[in-house]
């Protein structure tokens, strides 16, 4: 393909074949917005159910749908997507790269995430979807009636091939790609919080790729790993599940760290403090989060000294997360702290996220856990910390970076009061959780009876549920309604990293020259100690693009249709949908695609203004 | 347009004296680790086919050779001993020793046994 022709291209066919990590980043959030929205609202229908004792709202085993798609949704369809949106976007502006090593690789997991998000709901027109909890436990998983859970199965599947591919890109990425001068400790910390998730997506999601395997060949097949009469064992699932399902967690919440560590630097008006051991404290969480896992199975039974060993670890991990919070409010002392939407976030989190801590610690003992398993208050500590924590950092992503991404800044004071709406529906949600939770109220129930104390709580916990919609539309409203304030989007911040060194649209090749970064927070030195410009570490030239294309989503459909065959038995399309995935790579793979450049002509005009 | 834009180009001219000697070095690296792997391959081999050697030594000592293996083929074969793979070895080792403490855990925690 020429210049010419990489132009002037139709603009659905250029989102449909695009590979530049930007757009990417863009469809990625607006595929995750979509099924934030989505699992919102099954949220909302679950707490309408539970407003009053014995209500009929709707039906134990909808409820049960709601919940499990609630779960799924939310971890793999919404937040996970909406994170890898900002680390699409960010993670080459940051380290002062042109886009991500693998392109192509970058697109077909995106379209593998959609067409993965989009089968797990086709369930809801298809009989029912899965009804297990996002855990899925066997047997209750590997027995359940309906195509339900062979929706989860592969749905999961199809979308974790997508995330994997993801997070390998990422690595490659910020090993092979940084700017001359960028050294892995002057790299921002969003970029080295996403370096260590996409660590953990790599070690992680195989053991959920084995355990999604064992459970279709069960349920598909007749296999029996965890069917007890012809000698299986149930706690191989729970072992499976948990060894992903543990730093996957940690998966969600890295990231959101790392926005953190830009949005308070950046609003307090100073570096941040003990970048060092920011960075240290993320490696070690990443670790102690692969020893861990049976914490969430300290009823199982699986003996005293397994318990405690693992309960030792368990709490260990406050630590490294407690010199983060110490960072983090040290970063804050002394400075000239603006109180900005994106800040408001990130000042939100921080007491928070030590409540869920806190709860956290306390669920790691593990014979108190006895009491707390399965009860509200579990369900209270882990939405402390992923709302508290990755959806808070998502939001302040949103306002801090929104500019940059879609050029145009988020109207500030319906951002404050979306933030003061959704802060106090947050907490009025969840903060009476803890309470239901320790008089007993067991999670994913989908009634209880009148006169036991859990009337009020359960009334409060629905209204917060309702603030935290209305916040959300208020967020809708804002997006739409700021389209113009476009002026000032370059470096409305007065930002400290690369990022905000790009012009606003950011240019397909991101930089005209590549720069040299010189000191950590590069574009902050260049503006107190050098003319405010980042020094150029080549001259212009032509630039080497990678060509776009179709087969990532075609790669990506084949496996929808053969998923299709699998559940519903009908061989042969699963044969279809292998040939038209296999067709897919093969093009890839004999067709030789070299690119195009675009010429210096070309990058000094955009450079001068000129079009 | 810069020549050198392709990088699966085909490389023009004679190597260098000094890349002809690496390659001559690594030429016999190879051989010398090939050599000493179809010597392991045999052992384990042996050990399993000979009456005279116990099972109880037999299956942890091929177990030990297997591992062994798998390092020389990664560093030898793989080129995990070049400059520039300090990435490649930390990703490598630490996947191990995760999937290591993993299964070992797993071993112990999914049997009849309680601890």
């Amino acid at each position: 393909m020429s210049y010419e022709k990489a132009q002037s291209k139709n603009v659905i066919w250029d989102w449909l074949t695009t590979v530049d990590h930007k757009k990417i980043g863009i469809l990625y959030l607006a595929a995750g917005a979509f099924f934030f929205a989505v699992g919102g609202l099954e949220a909302i229908l679950m707490r309408i159910q539970l407003m009053f004792p014995e209500s009929s709202f709707i039906q134990a085993q909808t409820f049960n749908e709601l919940l499990t798609m609630h779960g799924t949704t939310m971890v793999f369809l919404a937040a996970m997507p909406l994170l890898f949106g900002f680390m699409n976007y960010m993670i080459p502006l940051q380290i002062g790269a042109r886009d991500v090593a693998f392109p192509f690789l970058n697109a077909l997991g995106f379209w593998l995430f959609l067409f993965g998000g989009i089968l797990l709901n086709v369930s809801w027109f298809a009989g029912g979807a899965p009804d297990a909890g996002w855990t899925a436990y066997a047997p209750l998983s590997s027995e359940s009636p309906g195509h339900g859970l062979d929706f989860y199965v592969l749905g999961l599947q199809v979308s974790g091939i997508g995330t994997l591919i993801g997070g390998i890109n990422f690595l490659v990425t910020v090993i092979n790609m940084r700017a001359p001068g960028m050294s892995m400790m002057r790299m921002p910390l969003f970029t080295w919080s996403s370096f260590v998730a996409s660590m953990l997506i790599l070690f992680a999601f195989p053991a959920l790729t084995i355990g999604l395997l064992l459970l279709m060949l069960e349920r598909l097949f007749g296999a029996t790993y965890f069917g007890v009469d012809l000698g299986g064992n149930v706690i191989i699932w729970q072992h499976l599940f948990w060894i992903f399902g543990h730093p996957e967690v940690y998966i969600l919440i890295l990231p959101a760290f790392g926005i953190f560590s830009e949005v308070l630097p950046t609003f307090a008006k100073k570096r941040l403090f003990g970048y060092s051991a920011m960075v240290f404290a993320t490696l070690i969480i990443g670790f102690l989060g692969f020893m861990v896992w049976a914490h969430h199975m300290f009823t199982v039974g699986i003996g005293p000294v397994a318990n405690a060993i693992f309960a030792v670890a368990t709490m260990a991990i406050a630590v490294p997360t407690g010199i983060k919070i110490f960072n983090w409010l040290l970063t804050l002392w002394g400075g000239r702290i603006q109180f900005t939407t994106a800040n408001l976030f990130a000042l939100g989190f921080i007491p928070t996220f030590v409540m869920g801590g806190v709860t956290g610690v306390m669920l790691a003992a593990s014979a108190a856990d006895y009491q707390f398993h399965d009860t509200y208050f579990v369900v209270a500590h882990f939405h402390y910390v992923i709302i508290g924590g990755t959806v808070f950092g998502l939001f302040a992503g949103v306002f801090y970076w929104w500019p940059k991404i879609f050029g145009y800044r988020l109207n500030e004071t319906l951002g404050k009061v979306f933030f003061w709406l959704f802060l106090t529906g947050f907490h009025l949600t969840f903060f009476v959780q803890h309470f239901l939770g320790l008089m007993g109220m067991q999670r994913r129930v989908a009634s209880y009876l009148p006169g036991q104390g859990l009337d009020q709580l359960n009334f409060i916990s629905t209204i917060g549920a309702f603030l935290m919609g209305v916040a959300f539309i208020i967020l809708l409203v804002t997006i739409f309604t700021s389209m113009k304030n476009t002026t000032n989007v370059s470096d409305p911040w007065d930002g400290r990293t690369l990022e905000w060194t790009t012009t606003t649209p950011v240019p397909e090749y991101n930089f005209a020259q590549t720069p040299l970064v010189r000191e950590l927070d590069a574009f902050w030195y260049e503006k107190y100690e050098g003319d405010g410009k980042m020094k150029a570490a080549e001259p212009i030239g032509d630039i080497h693009m990678p060509n776009g294309s179709i087969l990532p989503l075609i790669i990506a459909f084949g496996l929808f249709v053969a998923s299709f065959g699998l559940i519903y038995a009908v061989y042969p399309l699963a044969i279809v949908g292998l040939i038209i995935s296999f067709i897919g790579m093969f093009l890839r793979s004999v067709k030789e695609d070299h690119g195009y450049h675009i010429p210096a002509e070309a990058v000094k005009r955009d450079k001068d203004g000129g079009k | 347009m810069d020549p050198h834009a392709d990088p699966s180009a085909p490389l023009q001219g004679e190597p260098s004296n000094q890349t002809k000697r690496k390659l001559k070095r690594e030429m016999r690296t190879q051989l010398v680790s090939f050599v000493l792997m179809i010597f392991i391959t045999s052992m384990a081999f042996f050990s399993i086919a000979s009456d005279v050697i116990p099972n109880g030594f037999a299956i942890p000592f091929i177990l030990i050779l297997a591992g062994l293996q798998v390092v020389l083929q990664l560093y030898f074969f793989m080129h995990m001993n070049e400059k520039g793979t300090g990435w490649v070895n930390a990703m490598i080792w630490s996947g191990l020793f995760v999937a290591a403490l993993t299964v070992a855990s797993l071993m112990l925690l999914i049997g009849v046994v309680k601890y």
